[in-house]
């Protein structure tokens, strides 16, 4: 049998290079260094059209995963909520979100996002006549306008400032948790993380005033001058993959939250741990257990979705790599291994992280 | 010796019974749940109106082209729909010969209804009808060619006819090599084993477009030179694998979920590894996962939308060609065609789902259930 696959192997392998020998389609990853000589409309990091065929995949990726980071943000804000509100006692609520749940996850993902950019965003009207919000943010079918936040010189304090917090939170929760597990004592935590994050703001405060000024975005002649010009696209498959995401991470959470059983909470309550007290120590974790290892595959699939930005058009690795890359370059098999690669890379490392945090929260002494 | 004075009376118990003891507990129990009820109401009003506003007050529903649908106020363009009904079923296959398509849908219903329905005897013959028969009674009539039936290229093949041919093939074809895969999976021989393993979970690390892309780019690089077949195959070819992958995980589940005891039991009765798997294992395995194989289905029935962007056109393709008529181009016609599109989805797809809960109530033995 190793035998047959093998052979089968080096058959494929001797078709490829008739193949492409035939069509005179070079092989290898030197075409990476070449100059690409297509604009990208959404670029994190400087691009032009001379850069090489490795800034795109590069550009592309980072596409891809901002849109990933911001659609799992909202998915799982929306999507938890969702799910409180389906075991909500209120009738009304629940029968809600049971409904938002039903339409959004039976209806395919790509027609979703499709509806959003072409039904939708293509559908308002153009800069000139944009819908405007309190004439900071203008919505137009060139995509959203929102006002850039510039940082003069003296920000670097405040920046300092958000780092020594920061520092605070991780040191007091660590202090918190150590003291819990020694002897259960229970050591403040809010108020002088509080107090330190108010201090070190006034102290920036104090040194640098407030080096900060809006860039209000406005209309000058066809399009807008000034802000940061959200596109469209970036829109459409953010919104998209947030709605349909989030269905699904609904029924996640509900599935946890009612996988702890009554006894749990009546426990709790016998010991006298207030509602919301027993919601925090003894509910919630108990759930995430079984709510992290599916919400995981849920944030994975997101990611893979992301993919279908191809079809709007939203410059993400398909789009611009497998796409424009693959049209200009024609070498299918390099670049399709490359973007496969990263997705099967990305999608490992995402699965080896959840794993070891799993690891973390599993009850001890269980072993199954 | 003072008098006896009775104490004022109690008020009466709220009331718990009908309507308004019902709307008591289930919409006002708290101050929280009252501002929650009246906020979600307004919401669901607004929603309602907006909604019912579009898609009947402010609707044109009769006209033959795009004038029918440029009112002051407009609401959703069915004129559209009515006008490209038949391409939205069919696609581009000849007028003259639809009939075969309906005959094609008609038989497979024909086959199915008795097949889901548990009540209906004869399941076995039916099996064979629909696993045996259909699929070449389906194919001839399709594709033609023969018994005198006028050939069709699968390129004039088009809306909810490729939709339901990807989605049936992929879902017969992905069950059988999603329990192969999950049986490979657990099985003793290492390279068996691995390369299961490799496949698995290849494809489930990769978005399906990238397998569709490599099916429609770089299979015919695979091949020798003059060796090509259609599109549609290729596409049939890469959905199946994709989600045979998934399946292959969902029947996984469902076999480790097996306690030890019964493969002692059926090793016991000197069964083969086939017998105590096929009789023993799988039946019982299958029926544990039922849900996880119907999400998958529902899964790849939503999936086959994606072989709109490597050029075929199933329904949400065609939609969208179909966008592109001047005839008809108006500000409202593509929210109308998405909402169509979506529409025979979200049936589909919520028809599945009912199913699986309804198959797994019937078929569970939980007594306490």
């Amino acid at each position: 049998m190793l035998g047959a696959l093998l052979l089968a192997m080096v058959w494929l392998v001797a078709n490829v290079q008739s193949n492409l020998e035939r069509q005179n389609i070079n092989s290898g990853f030197g075409f990476l260094s070449e100059r690409a000589g297509f604009g990208i409309n959404q670029t994190l990091i400087d691009y032009t059209e001379d850069s090489s065929f490795g800034r795109v995949l590069t550009v592309g990726l980072l596409n891809t995963l901002l849109v990933s980071v911001f659609g799992v943000f909202f998915a799982t804000v929306l999507g938890f909520a969702l799910g409180v509100a389906r075991l909500s006692g209120n009738w009304l609520i629940n029968k809600t979100a049971m409904v938002y749940v039903e339409i959004f996850r039976n209806v395919p993902l790509l027609l979703q996002i499709m509806f959003w950019y072409f039904g939708v965003l293509r559908n308002l009207p153009s800069p000139r006549k944009a819908v405007s919000l309190g004439d900071t943010m203008f919505l137009s079918n060139r995509g959203i306008v929102v006002p850039a936040i510039e940082a003069a010189s003296g920000a670097g304090w405040y920046v300092a400032a958000f780092g020594l917090s920061l520092a605070a939170f991780i040191w007091l929760r660590r202090r918190a948790r150590l003291a819990r597990l020694a002897d259960g004592a229970l050591m403040p935590f809010w108020r002088p993380l509080l107090t330190v994050v108010l201090a070190s703001i006034g102290v920036a405060a104090l040194l640098a005033g407030v080096p900060f000024s809006l860039d209000v975005p406005a209309l000058k002649g066809f399009n807008f001058r000034g802000g940061i010009t959200v596109i469209p696209e970036f829109v459409a498959l953010l919104l998209a993959l947030s709605l349909y995401t989030a269905a699904f991470i609904a029924e996640i959470v509900r599935a946890g939250i009612q996988s702890v059983s009554k006894g749990q909470r009546e426990a709790a309550a016998a010991l006298g741990l207030p509602d919301k007290t027993a919601l925090r120590l003894v509910v919630i974790p108990q759930a995430l257990r079984v709510i992290i290892p599916p919400l995981t595959s849920q944030y994975l699939n997101l990611t893979k979705n992301s993919s279908l930005a191809v079809a709007i058009a939203y410059p993400d690795i398909v789009s611009v790599f497998a796409g424009t890359t693959l049209t200009q370059v024609g070498q299918a098999v390099e670049i399709i291994f490359i973007t496969m690669m990263i997705y099967l890379s990305l999608s490992l490392m995402t699965s080896y992280a959840m794993n070891r945090y799993n690891a973390r929260i599993a009850l001890v002494g269980q072993n199954t | 010796m003072s008098s006896f004075t009775p104490t004022t009376p109690r008020p009466a118990p709220a009331n718990t019974v009908g309507f308004v003891g019902w709307a008591r507990d289930n919409l006002f129990a708290t101050k929280f749940d009252t501002a929650l009820t009246v906020l979600a109401v307004t919401i669901i009003l607004y929603v309602m109106k907006a909604v019912f506003g579009w898609a009947i007050i402010d609707a044109s529903f009769s006209g033959t082209e795009r004038t029918a649908c440029l009112k002051e106020v407009q609401g959703a363009c069915w004129p559209f729909i009515e006008a490209k009904f038949g391409q939205f079923i069919y696609g581009r296959y000849p007028d003259a010969e639809r009939w075969r398509v309906d005959l094609v849908f008609a038989a497979g219903l024909i086959g199915l209804v008795p097949m889901l329905m548990p009540s209906v005897g004869h399941k076995r013959a039916n099996m064979i009808f629909l696993l045996g028969f259909y699929p070449v009674f389906a194919f001839i009539m399709l594709t033609g060619g023969v018994l005198g039936l006028a050939a069709v290229d699968t390129t004039d093949w088009g809306g909810l006819l490729v939709t339901l041919v990807v989605a049936v093939t992929g879902i017969v074809a992905s069950l059988p090599l999603g329990i192969l895969l999950a049986l490979g999976r657990r099985s003793d021989l290492p390279i068996v084993r691995a390369l299961c393993i490799g496949f698995i979970e290849i494809f489930r690390g990769v978005p399906l477009i990238t397998v569709l892309f490599m099916a429609s780019v770089m299979l015919p690089l695979f091949l020798p030179d003059g060796v090509n077949f259609d599109k549609l195959v290729r596409c049939l070819i890469g959905v199946a694998l994709f989600s045979s992958a998934y399946m292959a995980e969902v029947v996984r589940g469902g076999l480790q979920a097996m306690p030890k005891g019964q493969y002692e039991a059926a090793a016991a009765l000197g069964l083969s590894y086939w017998k105590t798997t096929r009789l023993i294992i799988l039946p019982q395995a299958l029926k544990l996962v039922i849900p996880g194989i119907v999400n998958t289905f529902i899964g790849l029935f939503k999936d086959t939308t994606l072989v709109l962007i490597v050029g075929l056109f199933d329904l949400l393709g065609i939609v969208q060609l179909h966008f592109t008529d001047a005839s008809w181009a108006t500000p409202e016609t593509h929210i109308t065609g998405y909402v169509f599109a979506g529409a025979v989805f979200w049936l589909f797809c919520f028809a599945m789902s009912r199913y699986s809960i309804f198959m797994e109530n019937h078929l569970s033995t939980d007594r306490n259930a």
